[in-house]
């Protein structure tokens, strides 16, 4: 497989059932039905997880490393994801939580709501330049940045360039990690713990970037079991919980913009509203907004596809826990040296693929679309999904792409089904017969 | 217990340990089984309640089990029955706020299970059987 389309969202085929929940729901239409069985159309895919979530046979996963991994290094340094913290009941202590996290294997903790309050900082400086397209896209969902490169190329000049709060997280730990305990960063790995499968595949085939400066993802339902066990036991002083309110509100939808502290801002949740938001943007209906945070999963990243806890109840938990946070921000000092000693605006450009045009040459796609077209018309438009594919106007594109046939449409294999049967009835009425009780005779 | 009433239905489900993906599935249909039998409201509470609890517990601490779904016209029983370390004092553990590596009296848990107490004050009677090393059986019942 090709690196450019590595994903983690995956199938696992023995729980498939071949129904049609997932190619409804995928906002890419990059899921069909093939002989019983799910596939995902790679170079659709951008890891939104909707699949995942809507599976009713848990068919759909995402691939994460489990927690066993951190131990090809030689220390190892837990990223957590601000999701994290409203994954747990009667939590009324940060920084217990943080301890735990490291009682299961790690060496350090360091929050990427942390990572976020830099982030904000670096976002803040780019929002006041003024040739940006407006409004500012928020680069921070993966999911969204990769369904702007598929659906809506034209708005990638709006994205943010600035690099993730997981990434600069990362480079900040490990710099400072080694700094104290004078070892080489090659002996230290760090581990994002996840609530998001589109953050796993940004690890692998990161955007913005050649290599991330993460080394692994540990999903959130992978160390929870071990978190509640370890949270049971007494406090210890070591302390870990540096983050302001602001960087773990991030973990809700419109944590982001808040931290930012601007007026002018939209935040969308939920992949459906972020795609009716975005075709506004490129009718030019916003352009009097000045940012746009545009989350893929409903509620913020409280609703990841691999978080344990119903994502209402979590981002209630966050917004009660973030109150009781007083901790102070960045000092200049601080921000002044991550600027100069971490990347944290995107290396490369973000680029645009188009995976949805019908032909390289325009001519060909006219001829193609007209194809479709008429092909369409003959189609009962009905979008049951039997055929495997998310609707009969997809069934058409498909079959223009030959990747489909007319006949897998079960009625119009109906419809042949009847009119060859009628021709069964109407050549038996003219086969000529032997007379009545015609057994042959061997007489 | 009632022996001389017809089990009018029984339903099991299957518990696979440490899956959270998973967990919360089998209470989750369990009240909406109840639902649609028509059970008074407040017993169906009481009822997806005790049993998330009990869910839970076999997904945190067991090895596997199963939760077992029994109506009849008389009582609505649910049996959870696991393979895993048991539990060791039983009246321990059903004291509000015990938990069983805490120093503190006061943790009341951080995971999704409210513990056996809080079964207990749901359920009408409640019965648990234990043997350390082998797994835990508890039935919860609630009167029609």
């Amino acid at each position: 497989m090709k690196k450019e389309y590595y994903h983690s969202v995956t199938l696992d085929k023995k729980r498939c059932k071949g129904c049609t929940n997932c190619i409804k729901r995928c906002p890419t239409e990059a899921i069909r039905v093939r002989d019983g069985k799910a596939h995902i159309i790679n170079e659709r895919c951008i890891d939104c997880g909707e699949c995942i979530r809507v599976c009713p046979y848990h068919a759909k996963v995402a691939v994460t490393d489990p927690l066993s991994f951190i131990h090809r290094f030689k220390y190892k340094i837990a990223l957590p994801a601000p999701t994290l913290y409203g994954q747990f009941k009667n939590l009324k202590n940060l920084n217990k939580l943080l301890v735990s996290l490291k009682n299961i294997g790690f060496d350090d903790v360091f929050e990427v709501a942390r990572g976020a309050d830099y982030v904000t900082h670096f976002i803040k400086e780019e929002l006041n330049r003024p040739e940006r397209e407006h409004p500012l896209i928020s680069s921070a969902c993966p999911a969204i940045v990769r369904l702007i490169q598929v659906r809506f190329p034209e708005l990638i000049n709006n994205i943010i360039p600035v690099e993730s709060p997981m990434e600069v997280a990362a480079q900040i730990a490990k710099k400072e990690f080694c700094e104290k305990n004078h070892v080489h960063p090659d002996e230290v790995g760090t581990f994002f713990i996840t609530p998001c499968a589109a953050k796993v595949t940004s690890i692998k085939n990161p955007i913005g970037r050649s290599k991330s400066s993460v080394d692994g993802a540990i999903s959130i339902l992978d160390v929870y079991g071990p978190l509640v066990n370890e949270l049971r036991k007494p406090d210890n002083a070591l302390t870990f919980q540096k983050a302001t309110s602001f960087g773990i509100g991030w973990a809700n939808s419109t944590g982001e913009s808040k931290a930012l502290g601007i007026d002018n801002y939209l935040a969308v949740d939920g992949i459906n509203n972020v795609i009716k938001v975005l075709e506004e943007v490129e009718n030019g209906k916003l352009t009097d907004l000045d940012f746009l945070e545009a989350l893929s999963c409903t509620g913020g990243c409280v609703g990841g596809p691999l978080v344990f806890e119903n994502n209402f109840v979590a981002k209630n938990r966050i917004k009660k826990l973030v109150e009781q946070v007083h901790n102070e921000k960045l000092s200049d000092g601080e921000i002044k040296t991550a600027e100069s000693s971490i990347i944290w605006k995107f290396e490369k450009h973000v680029l645009p693929k188009p995976v949805m045009k019908l032909d390289e040459n325009i001519t060909v796609a006219i001829q193609k679309m007209e194809l479709m077209e008429k092909i369409h018309k003959g189609l009962p438009g009905l979008d049951c999904g039997s055929c495997g594919s998310p609707s009969c106007r997809t069934l058409a594109e498909d079959i223009v792409r030959g990747r489909a046939s007319e006949m897998d449409c079960i009625f119009k294999l109906r419809e042949k089904v009847k009119k060859m049967a009628q021709e069964m009835i109407e050549l038996a009425e003219k086969i000529p017969t032997r007379g009545e009780g015609g057994e042959t005779s061997e007489d | 217990m009632t022996m001389n009433s017809e089990i009018l239905m029984e339903q099991i489900y299957s518990i696979e340990p440490e899956n959270f993906a998973l967990a919360g599935e089998a209470s989750s249909s369990i009240k909406k089984l109840l639902k649609q039998l028509g059970v008074d409201s407040n017993i169906v509470r009481r009822a997806a309640i005790a049993s998330y609890e009990a869910e839970l517990n076999q997904v945190i601490h067991s090895l596997g089990g199963t939760i077992t779904l029994r109506v009849d016209s008389k009582e609505i029983r649910i049996i959870a029955q696991d393979v895993g370390p048991g539990i060791e004092d039983i009246d321990l553990a059903m004291q509000e706020g015990y938990s069983t590596a805490s120093a503190k009296a006061r943790e009341l848990g951080f995971g999704a299970g409210m513990g056996l107490p809080n079964i207990k004050k749901c359920a009408d009677r409640l019965l648990i059987d234990s043997k350390v090393g082998q797994g835990t059986r508890i039935e919860i019942v609630f009167e029609l």
